[in-house]
């Protein structure tokens, strides 16, 4: 048993962390958030030229085959830096076509992902309310789709996506299309537009049932944003360590009283509180990524415990972040402002803490079941 | 990074697990919790007798020399060993401040000849320990403490009290921190000494606590007098030697009471004459969920401190996040577990407390786990100071001569008494 990361993992995090500095990355997402939300392609194709995306995607299909210990560092990295870039949407789209699709899907498909030639997402939510399969009513039939998706991670730009569709037998069935001009896309403003969501209409789009039929394409669907969860819990834990890293700072050097604020109790134990959040967090986040590594089935458990303890720790510490600012850290310049946006959207964008909760706790029956 | 064992790893795992099939009972087979509440006579001898049983097979003083009768094995060994442990019911509590605290810090600063004599028997259950730091008006502020000790030829005599001391009544052997210099300031006036709770002068009484226990005590030091041969650590420089012994004891406090995660999981998925169980309710969900979700990751984080500690790193004070995070959750668990039992929770089995009450019983036991091995509120100080680097509190009596520093009053556990 070792529960750090390797050598090579951790240079790769380092070597990202000063990339993306250099990249300089809070400026980027802020000028999104003050314009339009556009995912930042260039710097994303940047670092898929590192070889840092397709860590997960094996060799013979584009990738590098590094594994997901790569990935879960960089994950880390994009969550301190805010790196405005598409990365849950190209995670979420490998990841299902990676678990689902046919040899020849995924020989044409994740090389588009892995190079950065494409962007891929996944067209999953429509009415609000809380993932289930009774909720998809976009319909799929006789090849083509039709209905509304909202809100799509990077939709207005991506270039194809695993849309999440129903076939005249009620079935759930994903389905490869790409985005010609069937299919009319509105970047919706969010919580958080340093990250672009989109609005999509399908009229007859066609496209292609991923994978080779059958009626588990739910159960599939779902263990794939498990997988996902588990990255994304990495870009949360991230990004609570940069709010962290920002408040004690802040704390050393902003005097009230002629001393320190960072010398109060109430400021010390609060912070001592976001530590104690964010290192229960990575703790939970590695035994995910321990999960992922080892390939062996029932992920639901430890991926739902990553991702709760990563969206609490998140928005615990983008909240306690700018109350340890005071009114600076209230400001649209500040970069609470952005952590404290960013922590919010990551907390709904894949599943929601309580969707995580239910899986947490089913998870738990089902094998005490078996 | 890996969750798998390796070759040598995995045979240990498997030579445990005889073990453990073969001399104890799983824990959802038994109806005795693993972390008694009450240590009794009976309790005692079997807390005893298990001890020796793993000391006798191997699985004793994991890490520790061999020389000094340990395994001479990694952290890592030591995990392993608590993983399959926990799924066992076996008494615990009673060597946890010996082995974990006491017996480590012998370790560092003891002569040959002393851990030759001290560390097998307390490794074999025949011998317990007990840490004498905390005083009246000396438990936060332990450097304030007022416990003389004063030279006289090749000893030392002690006067004083200890009190809160867990264990001390049936104890053979304690470690104590006392003042040997009142003019120095308080941190630096401190020496550390071993001595024997039967020697004369010691006087040990038992304080009844709010769960009803008596598991920790008043200790009266008369005139005991100490052979300096049991000074651990240099004269003056006790507070660095406490310092060792709080660190092990942060390592060694971090597991989780119990009822712990499965308990409750336990209680509230179990059905009761056809009703649907707790966990049918949403709301009863999202509270396990989070209840689960911080267990798991003091788990994981304990882990990665131990994998630190394999590569001979030493654990920082990030360890005090196990600590905290444990005791406010058996606090909020008992506590949710008596409301989901309604009225029924106002009940005690006096007949079979243990197995009938866990819940009830850690409710009125969960207070004191925020504040033994430092209060909850000292743990996050230290965490913000020594992890976070933010300024330390004002010390208004730092750099004073001890002698010159205002002390105030604290309270008698006895009614009418005055300390
Ligand atoms: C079950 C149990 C077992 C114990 N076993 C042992 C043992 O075996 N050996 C031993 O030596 N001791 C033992 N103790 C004693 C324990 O270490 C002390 O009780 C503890 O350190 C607190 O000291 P105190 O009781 O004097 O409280 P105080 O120090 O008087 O604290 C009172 C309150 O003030 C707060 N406070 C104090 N200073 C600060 C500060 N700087 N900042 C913020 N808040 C502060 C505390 O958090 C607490 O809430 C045990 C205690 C318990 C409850």
């Amino acid at each position: 048993m070792n529960l750090e990361f390797s050598e090579e993992a951790r240079a790769i995090g380092d070597q990202a962390r000063r990339f993306l500095e250099k990249r300089d990355c809070r400026e980027r997402a802020r000028a999104a958030l003050s314009g339009e939300a556009e995912p930042d392609v260039e710097l994303w194709r940047e670092m898929v030229a590192f070889g840092w995306i397709g860590s997960f995607i094996p060799e013979e299909y584009g990738g590098n085959g590094a594994g997901y210990e790569a990935l879960c560092v960089i994950a880390e990295e994009i969550g301190r830096s805010l790196a405005p870039v598409p990365f849950a949407s190209n995670i979420l789209a490998g990841e299902i076509i990676l678990r689902s699709g046919t040899q020849e899907q995924k020989s044409y498909w994740l090389p588009k992902i892995a190079s950065g030639e494409m962007i891929g997402t996944l067209a999953l939510h429509e009415a609000p309310g809380r993932i289930s399969a009774d909720a998809i009513t976009l319909r799929y039939e006789n090849g083509r789709l039709t209905g509304r998706k909202c809100p799509v991670p990077d939709g207005a730009q991506a270039d194809f996506a695993v849309v999440v569709a129903r076939d005249p037998d009620g079935s759930i069935v994903p389905v490869l299309a790409f985005f010609d001009e069937t299919v009319t896309r509105t970047r919706q403003p969010t919580i958080d537009d340093s990250r672009a969501q989109a609005e999509l209409h399908f009229d007859g789009t066609p496209g292609e049932r991923l994978g080779s039929g059958g009626s588990g394409a739910w159960a599939e669907l779902v263990a794939a944003l498990d997988r996902a969860a588990v990255i994304l819990a990495f870009e949360e834990v991230g990004g609570a360590q940069a709010c962290l890293d920002l408040a004690v700072e802040y704390a050393k050097t902003r005097h009230a009283f002629g001393r320190p604020i960072g010398a109060n109790q109430a400021i010390k134990h609060k912070l001592a509180n976001v530590y104690v959040a964010v290192e229960l967090a990575r703790s939970n986040a590695m035994m995910g990524a321990l999960g992922l590594l080892s390939e062996q089935g029932d992920l639901a458990v430890a991926a739902a415990t990553a991702r709760v303890s990563a969206i609490q720790a998140f928005i615990m510490a983008s909240s306690e972040s700018i109350q340890t600012h005071g009114g600076i850290g209230f400001t649209w310049e500040a970069d609470t402002n952005l952590f404290y946006r960013r922590a919010n959207a990551l907390a709904l964008g894949l599943g929601t803490e309580s969707y995580w909760k239910e899986r947490l706790v089913s998870g738990l029956e089902q094998r005490h079941l078996a | 990074m890996d969750l798998e064992d390796s070759p040598e790893e995995a045979r240990f795992r498997k030579s445990v697990r005889a073990f453990l099939d073969a001399n104890a009972t799983r824990r959802d087979e038994s109806a005795e919790p693993a972390r008694y509440y009450e240590v009794d006579e009976a309790k005692l001898g079997l807390a005893r007798a298990w001890q020796r049983k793993k000391a006798a097979a191997g699985f004793a003083g994991i890490r520790w020399p061999k020389q000094w009768g340990g395994q001479g094995l990694s952290s890592i060994h030591e995990v392993i060993y608590q993983q399959e442990e926990a799924r066992y019911a076996v008494p615990k509590g009673v060597f946890d401040i010996g082995l974990g605290m006491c017996i480590p810090t012998l370790l560092a600063y003891a002569d040959d000849a002393h851990l030759e004599r001290y560390t097998k028997p307390a490794l074999w259950g025949d011998e317990i320990w007990c840490q004498m730091f905390s005083e009246p008006n000396a438990g936060s502020d332990l450097a304030g403490l007022t416990t003389r000790a004063v030279r006289d030829g090749a000893d030392w005599i002690l006067d004083g009290q200890k009190t809160w001391t867990s264990g001390a009544q049936f104890s053979d052997f304690g470690i104590v921190l006392a003042r040997t210099d009142f003019g120095a300031p308080k941190h630096k006036g401190l020496t550390m000494f071993f001595i024997d709770m039967k020697a004369p002068g010691v006087e040990v009484r038992p304080i009844h606590q709010m769960s009803g226990a008596s598991h920790f005590n008043e200790v009266f030091l008369s005139g005991v007098r100490v052979p300096d041969a049991q000074r651990l650590g240099e004269v003056s420089d006790g507070w660095r030697v406490a310092v060792t012994t709080l660190m092990n004891e942060r390592l060694a406090v971090g597991e989780e009471a119990r009822p712990d995660i499965e308990d409750i999981h336990a209680f509230l998925t179990q059905s009761d004459g056809g009703k649907a169980p707790p966990m049918a309710e949403q709301a009863v969900r999202f509270r396990f969920a989070d209840w689960y979700v911080a267990s798991k990751g003091v788990e994981a984080f304990r882990n990665r401190g131990l994998t630190k500690l394999s590569r001979g790193e030493m654990p920082g004070p990030e360890l005090s996040v196990a600590r905290i995070v444990n005791a406010e959750k058996l606090q909020q668990m008992s506590r949710y577990a008596v409301e989901m039992m309604g009225a029924g929770g106002l009940l005690l089995d006096r007949d079979n407390p243990q197995a009938n009450n866990p819940f009830q019983l850690a409710l009125l036991a969960a207070p004191g786990a925020r504040i033994a091995g430092g209060t909850s509120e000292i743990l996050r100080n230290i965490i913000a100071e020594r992890v976070l680097g933010l300024p330390a509190d004002t010390r208004a009596d730092k750099d004073v001569p001890f002698r010159e520093i205002a002390r105030g009053a604290g309270k008698s556990p006895r009614k009418g008494e005055t300390v």
